[in-house]
């Protein structure tokens, strides 16, 4: 992404940004709300047109991109939203087979054998596949759109905030999901997130979104030491702090077992700046 | 827990006593503004209290402020002096505690706050009584209006150009979703259109046959209910009834699926929702709704007979043979001809609104409504603008 601007009215939410994604790498795209991260993405997958600005994937431009080759870039790539997206008037393994149904001369039982595969690879039972999307809780929802995303084996595949609103169970069991798909189809990852356990423990590179731009783009470990105000403010909480080591291991280990600590980190509660006074000491 | 009190022990010291919270501070919140207080350094003495909340040390910071005094906490539980703190500071930030709903201009002793409350009172009331609010709602509805009329401009031509596209590859046409929409829009609708169109056609002989009775013209009933409901009110009420059913269906259907992303998601895995779910639609209810109109036809006139056969002495041998000579094909046509136009109307609104929902449950709601009400409004105008045309054309 080269120069990107958008704005919405007066409001502007990018000015001149710019974006790179190196291919097979996983990068997070990160930054507190309002920065920007979704209508990013959003630009990105073309659901929304950027005010200004080139957005290039797999080298083409995709503003000018006719209808066959949109479409055949389409089906380059998978896309897992925030609430999941799944088609609540179709089962689950209807959900994940859809994209195959639509643009494969597969047969139907073959489309239904790579959908039940798809489905397991995420950690989904065969019985779930047959339930309708509302049946499901709120971290199969997650597995179930990933397994959809991943239906067509794509090369590069958009995360909208994977593991929100997933208790720390969950979230830590898809983004294992997420390692483990990299690894099997080492494709390319861009994900938008404000998870810290899943920055830590999934992310390559993290593009750091402020002040209507990307701050800077760097792995974990050195945005962590980073000075710069809003990437302290960001990152180097008193959560960070106290996971950094912790963590830095656990992505060494490509995270078979995580460390206990996660979920009870993410259950402490940020100290905000208070405008408390330290308690006077009682009578005069 | 006893109620909030406040006692004073001396010039500078105040008892509270009590539970200053929500439920039990009752009323001390007005008679507070008339106490007065000292400016200056004042002592709060917190031994009695028992237990205070947000409201509690709202009251407290207000009635402090409003007499500019500076209160320090003594006896008080660190945690409480700690809310009476945050309190204290957000309300200071705020500044004059406008908005402070126990802070009543009448209630309020200090002349000179009271005053500053009428000058800013004063100034924006011509601002409000003037002209320019009018006009800026009056540019905003028209340029509202001119924006949606643009996008069902947009939204009208690509599902025109998607139809035609569609046209060129059949194989890609839908019919399990047309053949759904024909069930869930058409079969299903069958017994409240039919029990819709025979009330009509009772009400119609019904009203009628008082008219006819006095001329002697009983018979002229047939034509009566005959012309009026194969070319009016068959095709109308049919329409309205489906606009109510599947119109709200399809906005809300498409609405909620934009709300959960679905639209999106469709879009993504290169699947084209104007193909997927509107064509679909529109396909459905232009088979379904002329054989709806035709079924209110058959039960409306039905409803005609047995109003003629019991009110007029008309039976309904004699009424169908009469019907037969006398009622023009044409009728029926045109009758059926306009409910091919109302069909596309309900569901293209209904697509049409179902996608200009944005991200909440609210909106779902709002985009429903909007469809139904626009739908039966634009299948009336157009009736209406047929009715002209087809009396110019003698038809």
């Amino acid at each position: 992404m080269r120069g990107v601007s958008t704005h919405f009215g007066k409001h502007a939410v990018h000015t001149d940004l710019d974006l790179e994604v190196r291919r097979g790498e996983i990068l997070a795209i990160a930054g507190g709300s309002g920065s920007g991260k979704s209508v990013l993405l959003r630009e990105m997958i073309l659901l929304q047109k950027p005010s200004a600005g080139s957005i290039k994937i797999f080298g083409d431009e995709i503003a000018s991109l006719d209808e066959a080759a949109t479409h055949q870039l389409r089906q380059r790539w998978g896309v897992m939203f925030q609430k999941g997206g799944l088609f609540g008037a179709l089962t689950v393994r209807e959900n994940v087979g859809l994209p195959l149904r639509e643009h494969t001369a597969l047969d139907d039982k073959m489309i239904d054998d790579i959908a039940d595969w798809k489905l397991s690879l995420t950690g989904l039972e065969p019985d779930d596949g047959v339930k309708l999307p509302s049946a499901l809780s709120g971290g199969m929802v997650k597995r179930a759109a990933l397994a959809r995303a991943l239906a067509l084996d794509p090369e590069l595949l958009f995360l909208d905030e994977p593991t929100s609103g997933l208790d720390p169970a969950s979230a830590r069991g898809v983004t294992e999901l997420i390692l483990k798909t990299h690894a099997l189809y080492g494709l390319t990852i861009v994900m938008v997130t404000h998870d810290l356990d899943l920055l830590w423990r999934a992310s390559d590179r993290v593009a750091v979104l402020g002040e209507r731009r990307v701050m800077m783009t760097a792995p974990m470990a050195e945005l962590q030491h980073n000075d710069n105000p809003i990437v302290q403010e960001y990152f180097v909480d008193a959560r960070g702090d106290a996971r950094s080591d912790a963590h830095i291991q656990a992505r060494g280990q490509t995270a078979a077992s995580s460390p206990v600590s996660t979920s009870a980190a993410a259950l402490t509660p940020v100290p905000t700046p208070s405008l408390t006074t330290p308690p006077a000491p009682h009578g005069r | 827990m006893n109620s909030a009190a406040l006692s004073q022990s001396d010039d500078h010291e105040w008892k509270l006593s009590g539970g200053w919270t929500v439920h039990s501070l009752g009323t001390l919140g007005q008679p507070l503004d008339v106490e007065a207080c000292a400016q200056g350094d004042i002592i709060l003495d917190g031994e009695k209290l028992e237990a205070l909340d947000s409201a509690g040390a709202w009251v407290l910071q207000v009635w402090l402020q409003r007499h500019d005094a500076a209160a320090t906490l003594q006896h008080w539980p660190p945690r409480m002096q700690a809310l009476m703190e945050q309190v204290g500071a957000y309300t200071r930030l705020k500044g004059e505690p406008k908005s402070q709903p126990n802070a009543e201009p009448e209630a309020q002793p200090n002349a000179e706050l009271n005053s500053k409350r009428m000058d800013n009172k004063s100034a924006a009331e011509p601002a409000q009584s003037s002209l320019a609010p009018l006009l800026a709602q009056i540019g905003l509805s028209a340029y509202a209006a001119a924006e949606q009329a643009l996008a069902l401009l947009t939204f009208t031509g690509r599902t025109a150009t998607t139809a035609l596209n569609l046209m060129r590859h059949p194989t890609r046409i839908r019919w399990r979703a047309v053949l759904h929409n024909i069930q869930i829009g058409g079969f299903e609708a069958l017994p409240i259109v039919g029990l819709t169109a025979f009330l009509l056609g009772v009400v119609v002989a019904y009203q009628g046959a008082d008219q006819l009775k006095h001329y002697g013209a009983n018979i002229f009933v047939v034509e009566l209910v005959g012309y009026s409901m194969l070319r009016e009110f068959a095709p109308l009420i049919t329409a309205i009834i489906v606009a109510g059913r599947s119109g709200s269906a399809f906005s809300a259907q498409i609405g909620t699926m934009v709300v959960t992303d679905e639209i999106d998601a469709l879009r993504t895995i290169d699947i084209d929702p104007t193909e997927l779910l509107v064509l679909p639609k529109i396909a459905g209810l232009l088979v379904a709704l002329p054989l709806l109109t035709v079924f209110a036809d058959i039960t409306g006139v039905f409803g005609g007979m047995v109003m003629a056969r019991s009110q007029l002495g008309i039976g309904f041998y004699e009424f169908l043979d009469r019907f037969g000579h006398e009622i023009h094909g044409s009728a029926f046509l045109v009758g059926v001809g306009k409910s091919l136009v109302f069909a596309v109307i309900i569901a293209g609104i209904g697509c049409f609104q179902g996608f200009r929902t944005t991200d909440s449950a609210d909106s779902v709601g709002r985009q429903t409504t909007t469809s139904v009400v626009q739908s039966i409004f634009l299948v009336i105008v157009v009736d209406a603008l047929f009715s002209v045309v087809f009396n110019i054309l003698n038809i």
